[in-house]
């Protein structure tokens, strides 16, 4: 299935979790937050929620900011 | 030295209140634009700030560091910003993943007019703030020097207003002392200057001016040493801050001699 990942289209293997997403692209999953499809999708929920083709997947983090 | 102690504790000033929240430190200081990550860390500490804002972005693919690597939480609270965002819409997106990364429930709105002057959009501005505060955020809220809006904003459940100094990263200090006054006037919540701010001097006016506070980043992270120009900054917050407490002396517009005039 194809997914967007912060605005890259990913090819991934089907059924994977958020967490398992995020372990296949290395992100620290303590330090981020994770948009399904404009929904903010909460930390506890990762290892339950399954992607499916077409979702759309945002990441993001802290960054220096004033 | 019980004296120097004493003299100490009559000096000691009442904490920062925002929301739930305490603060000895009234600076509060951005995370942007450091020549490195190193300095950065130096300079907050410098400038003994305890509340430290961050702005939240895309994750980038495979980059493993992040900003977290060298903040330490248990010192400084983190205040999230929405900069960057045009609609109240935005804001509150960004608002939810921030606080989703399960750090701070305190938001810096930043809902913005135009890119070029990067004034806020107020209409936008107090939308955004009203829903925040129904969220249960602790809303700090960067706004313009108009006293009216400031007190919408207030209304709306800010926890603390924060009119611009100056356009941001702009280094003017501030421009409309009047419109400060006038807010701190009616304002039932802590006035936080927040952007504009160039040198220590504009620290010092502001805190003068009875400010609770002042935000700033540009005018650390891009001076020629961020490290000194931290301390610098402390030390006028907390200067102006004093001065106000005191109750300085009327201006006039004679002399008046501070010596005997008579009795030679």
């Amino acid at each position: 299935m194809r997914i967007t990942l912060n605005s890259e289209l990913k090819e991934c293997p089907d059924g994977l979790t958020i967490e398992r997403l995020l372990d296949l692209y290395q992100i620290d999953k303590n330090r981020t937050a994770v948009e399904l499809n404009l929904e903010v999708i909460p930390r506890k929920e990762h290892s339950k929620r399954t992607l499916k083709d077409s979702d759309v997947v945002e990441v993001v983090t802290f960054v220096g900011g004033g | 030295m019980l004296v120097a102690v004493e003299i100490e504790k009559r000096i000691e000033d009442k904490k920062l209140k925002i929301g739930k929240y305490e603060f000895t430190s009234r600076l509060f200081v951005g995370t942007g634009k450091y020549p490195s990550m190193d300095v950065m860390k130096e300079a907050l500490d410098a400038s003994g700030t305890e509340v430290v804002t961050v702005a939240i972005r895309r994750v980038k693919i495979n980059d493993t560091s992040t900003l977290l690597d060298y903040i330490d939480t248990k010192k400084y609270k983190i205040l999230p910003n929405t900069a960057g965002c045009y609609s109240a819409e935005e804001a509150i997106r960004v608002a939810h993943l921030a606080r989703e990364m399960g750090i701070s429930d305190m938001i810096k709105l930043e809902v913005l007019g135009d890119e070029r002057t990067l004034l806020p959009d107020p209409v936008e501005t107090v939308k955004a703030t009203q829903i925040l505060v129904k969220e249960g955020f602790t809303v700090l809220v960067y706004t313009s020097d108009d006293p009216i809006i400031a007190r919408k904003l207030e209304d709306a459940g800010a926890m603390s207003v924060m009119p611009a100094g100056a356009p941001i990263g702009s280094g003017q200090g501030i421009l409309n002392k009047n419109n400060i006054r006038i807010i701190l006037e009616s304002a039932r919540v802590p006035v936080i200057v927040d952007a504009g701010v160039g040198t220590a001097s504009d620290v010092t006016i502001a805190m003068e001016l009875g400010c609770e506070g002042v935000l700033l980043n540009t005018g650390i992270a891009h001076a020629k040493d961020p490290v000194l120009m931290a301390r610098a900054m402390k030390l006028a917050c907390e200067s102006g801050r004093f001065a106000f407490l005191s109750g300085r002396i009327p201006k006039r517009l004679y002399a008046k001699a501070s010596s005997p005039e008579k009795d030679f």
